[in-house]
């Protein structure tokens, strides 16, 4: 290999950024838009879709589409109960979930073979597939609260909640991350006589943070961002509706485009400061285990 | 939260202090402020105003505001009062939703045709107003054309239409010769377009029977709307089924378009953004009279209501003249009666809008009244869509019939 | 299926001390297992049971069972053969390009001489001698739409999962500020599908759409404005393109996870024998991924056959059936048209083919130890 030279160096790390910079203006370019679309007014923002002023804070800008977009919908409720149904929903799947997959990985019961792949199979179904046969029963599903048992979950959050804790994906996560990890650990474990549930959460969880932080990332903008179908028939008051139904108060004859804009940022904004504080951990989590390959 | 909840409750009940049965009524207006303020404003004056009664509103966002209905039905949730789409309301009635409601004849006397919804002989819903089309220009456009301005008595017949378009097109002052609208998917176009297609004399089905669409959407006046249909994008004299929604709103107030085909509730903005010699000019008449859709939002009572006549007096309440104009003030629509017409700011006499009274009066020619209306109008919906982009017509609109008449036949002919 | 039941087959040593414990077992997978029987088996069974009736989504009729009619009407297929038009001479007519031309297919299914193709329509033809050849079917949108996802998933796994990884390998340096990159590649892919597929309609908008404008800046005008989700052409490529944009952040560090579990001592072992960049990819990295590509393979294709937010938003299927998937159909038709039971029908049709699909996928990416 040839000796490096410094300013042959300096290029090279010039180019890097150079090629790092060119494709992070590929990723961040809508997302500019919305922004910046988001301070302009409805005229002008239309007007600037065709040409670079879309990307410029230029014109006419102002915080209106927000102090607008606030009084048009419910924006803080909506949101509140979206993060409220993602924290519950993600914390009850990572839990099951790799209860589940330690099971099948780990431990040897008849029936486990025919449980997981039943478990798989159930990958492949889309919910729009089954909402409404899942809607009937759910209309009709008891409940045991303070008041004794009462029938029906509609317009509450645990039928936004309940059939989502379980996903044949999360399960398949843990399975796959846990089939790598050394079972001389597992095994030295319960020769020293832990408990079957002292293995997992002694041993198996602390290795399995980047695997926690892959599970938590993807279920929760699953149930953040994509929670639309089924909240729209099984929830019909205001007070227990998500952002995305949410994003129907912006669709009127003529559509709001600004508001609709902000509304949209706003939105967006926990999930981008979620995964910013999340990062940190996944990638120090990775580094510290270091139990792979 | 249950604390609170109970809190709220009881507070509801501390204020009420009468006996008022409570009715909940469902609408599709959530995120339009001055609908849902003129709404609320009615339901606390029918609250305080009698002491049976007392109404609570829940509403929804209008694009989903049908399936929300379907699943609360499909689950036994539905509320006691819900308003409806006009042409959907026999679906529901059909299916078992809604029951007939019990108004007086006295106050629906007088109203537009199209405001009142009937199936199967009763009165089923109620709407405080209507929507109509219009075909939008300047005077300065039909100036620089040198085009004569069709009126209801005289409209433009399909030639001068055509010629219209031709000569904006070749004029090059414009990016196309007419909007048509086509970025708005769903009931936009069933609702704008078939009235062309009635005009040529076909229809979306056999309304002597309701039992096939067979002649109806493939004899030859439909082949001729279909081809004709087909030309105006071909010809590149209208954006076609990928037109920009952004470019639906604002094309015609930017000078973009010559003409538009929308709706009335575009014209306040319309005149508010400084286009002050707009014109709202009627269909051309295609050969079978010059037609426009009708009906629009209406008030009904559901199937498992137990106190319709509680619903009928809450309508009848709202049919009050001074909140019809209130809501056309407030959100541009038309009224139901003359009278409360002349008592809004664009509707009166020498008021803007004032042709959009007329229209509706006597243009408005209701959608097909079936239950089977819904599946019809996704079809046709997808057959102008596929027609627009470059389909065969004849086996476009022939394929469009065998849907619709398995669908009448799967459903043992909607009762018809 | 071996990937996916390790532990049984990983050796008997394994299972000898790790003795039965069957109540621990079911113990432990009981909660998923039971909410996942009850909110998404139950109810997968229920809509196969629909696809056997014709039950509506809003109707006052009985409910019947149909058998397979409803899987009948969806796969039907013929082959029907035309002769060309001929004058009174018999000399077959062509038309002014010189071509031979055809009688309509309308003059088969609509003719009552032919009741078995009644209602059928053209799907594809091709020539053969003097002949044409057109496939029919009873539910062209159908076929269309099943033609379009194999599509939409054959192009987007190796787009999806080749760019992440590119992308993965590219940020996978030390640099000062990489964190910053790691974050805006990532972002689309906090944004909603939703959201996403709303701005691109501005970006993809035929006359003045930003794409246009950058593509034609960047030619010198050179480059014509291309109605990318209006021509039929173009439409699919165009959902395509912007998919693959939005989920690849995800990929990317799914595959930075896995890289960095590899072990740094065999990048130095490779230095030290003097192997190429190109021969450390191939024989370090790339084995050592090996895991995380078939959890990459399986997500992505299980994403691409549920596509269905992007078709909604931003093209309904069109233009001229282009866009059509089979989620999208079943959505449509159960209900735009309610009709519940031809909705259930694809729903079924599309989980077979999808487990047919995986369980090729896990045959064809097994360990071969």
């Amino acid at each position: 290999m040839a000796l490096v030279t410094k300013e042959n160096a300096g290029l090279r790390l010039v180019t890097r950024y150079a090629v790092l910079t060119l494709v992070a203006l590929v990723f961040a370019f809508p997302l500019v838009f919305m922004i910046i679309s988001s301070l302009k007014p409805d005229q002008q923002l239309l007007q600037d879709t065709s040409s670079l002023r879309a990307f410029l804070p230029v014109g006419d800008i102002s915080l209106d589409n927000y102090r607008a977009a606030f009084d048009r919908a419910p924006i803080g409720r909506f949101m509140l109960n979206s993060i409220f149904v993602t924290i519950v929903t993600v914390s009850m799947s990572v839990a099951i979930c790799s209860l589940a997959a330690f099971a099948f990985v780990y431990m040897k019961w008849s029936g486990r073979d025919a449980a997981l792949s039943i478990v798989l199979a159930t990958l492949i179904i889309p919910f729009e597939t089954i909402a409404v046969p899942l809607l009937l029963m759910v209309s009709r599903l008891p409940w045991i609260g303070v008041e004794g048992v009462e029938w029906g979950w509609l317009n509450t959050y645990r039928v936004q909640i309940v059939p989502w804790i379980v996903d044949a994906l999360t399960v398949f996560l843990f399975v796959q991350y846990f089939k790598d990890l050394p079972r001389e650990l597992i095994e030295a474990a319960r020769a020293e006589g832990a408990s079957w549930f002292q293995v997992y959460r002694r041993v198996v969880m602390p290795l399995s943070g980047p695997v926690l932080a892959t599970a938590v990332i993807l279920k929760s903008l699953k149930m953040y961002n994509e929670q639309y179908l089924w909240p729209l028939i099984v929830v019909q008051d205001e007070a227990h509706r998500p952002i995305m139904v949410g994003l129907g108060y912006f669709f009127q004859l003529n559509v709001a485009w600004g508001e609709l804009m902000a509304y949209l940022t706003l939105i967006s904004v926990p999930v981008l400061v979620f995964y910013l504080i999340l990062q940190r951990a996944f990638i120090a989590s990775i580094a510290s285990t270091g139990v792979k390959g | 939260m249950r604390y609170l909840i109970c809190s709220i409750a009881l507070g509801g009940v501390a204020t009420v202090a009468t006996a008022q049965t409570e009715l909940t009524l469902w609408y599709h207006g959530a995120g339009n402020e001055v609908e849902s303020e003129i709404l609320d404003g009615i339901v606390s004056d029918f609250n305080s105003g009698q002491s049976d009664w007392s109404v609570a509103v829940e509403s929804f966002p209008q694009g989903s505001y049908n399936d929300s209905i379907v699943a609360a039905a499909l689950a036994g949730n539905l509320p006691c009062i819900l308003d409806v789409d006009g042409p959907v309301m026999p679906n529901w009635a059909w299916a078992g939703y809604m029951q007939p409601l019990p108004v007086a004849d006295a106050a629906i006397e007088g109203h537009l045709d199209a405001t009142v919804g009937r199936w199967g002989g009763e009165v089923y819903s109620v709407g405080l107003w209507d929507a109509a089309v219009a075909l939008y220009t300047r005077q300065s456009t039909l100036d620089e054309l040198g085009l004569r301005t069709p009126t209801l008595d005289n409209p433009w017949t399909l030639d001068e239409f055509n010629a219209a378009l031709e000569t904006a097109k070749t004029s090059g002052n414009y990016d196309f010769a007419l909007d048509l609208g086509m970025a708005w998917t769903g009931e936009w176009y069933p609702y704008a377009f078939s009235p062309f297609l009635q005009s040529f004399g076909g229809d979306i089905v056999d309304r002597s029977t309701y039992l096939t669409a067979e002649g109806a959407l493939n004899g030859d006046a439909a082949l001729a709307f279909g081809e004709w249909w087909q030309n105006l994008f071909t010809a590149g004299l209208a954006p076609g089924t990928s037109q920009d929604p952004a470019d639906r709103d604002s094309g015609f107030i930017e000078g973009r378009y010559a003409f538009a085909w929308n709706g009335n509730w575009a014209a306040a903005a319309t005149l508010d953004a400084g286009v002050d010699d707009a014109l709202f000019l009627p269909a051309p008449d295609f050969g079978n009279g010059s037609t426009i859709g009708a009906a629009s939002w209406q008030f009904g009572v559901s199937a498992t209501c137990e106190f319709p006549e509680g619903a009928a007096a809450f309508v009848e309440f709202a049919l009050q003249d001074r909140y019809l104009a209130a809501f056309s003030d407030g959100i541009g629509l038309i009224p139901s009666t003359r009278e409360a017409a002349a008592m809004t700011e664009r509707y009166a006499q020498g008021g803007p809008l004032e042709p959009f009274f007329a229209l509706s009066d006597a243009q408005a020619l209701v959608r097909p009244v079936t239950p089977g209306y819904v599946v019809a109008a996704k079809v046709f919906e997808k057959a102008l869509a596929d027609i627009a982009n470059g389909a065969d017509v004849a086996d476009t609109l022939d394929a469009a019939v065998d849907e619709i008449d398995a669908d009448i036949e799967a459903n043992g002919g909607y009762g018809h | 299926m071996d990937r996916t039941l390790p532990a049984s087959q990983r050796g008997s040593a394994m299972a000898s001390r790790l003795t039965i414990s069957n109540r621990a077992g079911w113990g432990f997978a009981l909660p998923a297992f039971a909410l996942i029987t009850i909110f998404i088996i139950l109810p997968f069974f229920f809509a196969f049971y629909l696809s056997l009736t014709n039950q509506r989504l809003i109707s006052p009729n009985p409910t019947q069972f149909v058998g397979l009619e409803n899987y009948r009407d969806l796969l039907g297929l013929s082959v029907i053969t035309l002769g060309p038009e001929r004058d009174e001479n018999g000399a077959a007519v062509l038309n002014e390009l010189g071509d031979l031309t055809y009688p309509r297919v309308r003059t088969v299914t609509r003719n009552p001489d032919f009741p078995q193709y009644r209602g059928m329509r053209e799907w594809f033809r091709w020539r053969s001698g003097e002949n044409a050849r057109v496939v029919i079917a009873s539910d062209v949108v159908f076929w269309k739409a099943l033609a379009n996802t194999l599509t939409f998933v054959f192009f987007i796994v190796p787009l999806q999962g080749g760019g992440a990884l590119l992308l993965a390998l590219l940020i996978n340096q030390k640099l000062r500020g990489i964190n910053f990159f790691r974050t805006i590649y990532f972002m689309p892919v906090v944004i909603s599908i939703v959201v996403i597929s709303l701005l691109w309609r501005f970006i993809y908008d035929g006359g003045d759409g930003l794409l246009n404008n950058i593509l034609g800046a960047l030619s010198f005008g050179l480059f014509p404005p291309v109605d990318w989700l209006g021509q039929p052409e173009t439409a699919l490529g165009s959902i395509i393109v912007m998919s693959a944009w939005q989920a690849v952040g995800f990929h990317m560090v799914i595959w930075l996870s896995g890289l960095q579990t590899i072990s740094p001592t065999l990048y130095e072992v490779a230095a030290i024998e003097g192997a190429s960049k190109w021969q450390t990819f191939r024989y370090v990295t790339w084995p050592g991924l090996r895991n995380t590509a078939v959890l990459v393979l399986i997500v992505i294709t299980m994403q691409a056959f549920a596509l269905f937010a992007q078709i909604d938003v931003m093209t309904n299927g069109g233009p001229l059936d282009s866009t059509q998937t089979l989620v999208f159909q079943a959505v449509e038709r159960g209900y735009g048209k309610q009709d519940i039971s031809g909705g259930s029908t694809i729903s079924v049709l599309l989980f077979f083919i999808v487990l047919l699909i995986s369980l090729t996928q896990r045959y064809l990416t097994r360990d071969r130890s």
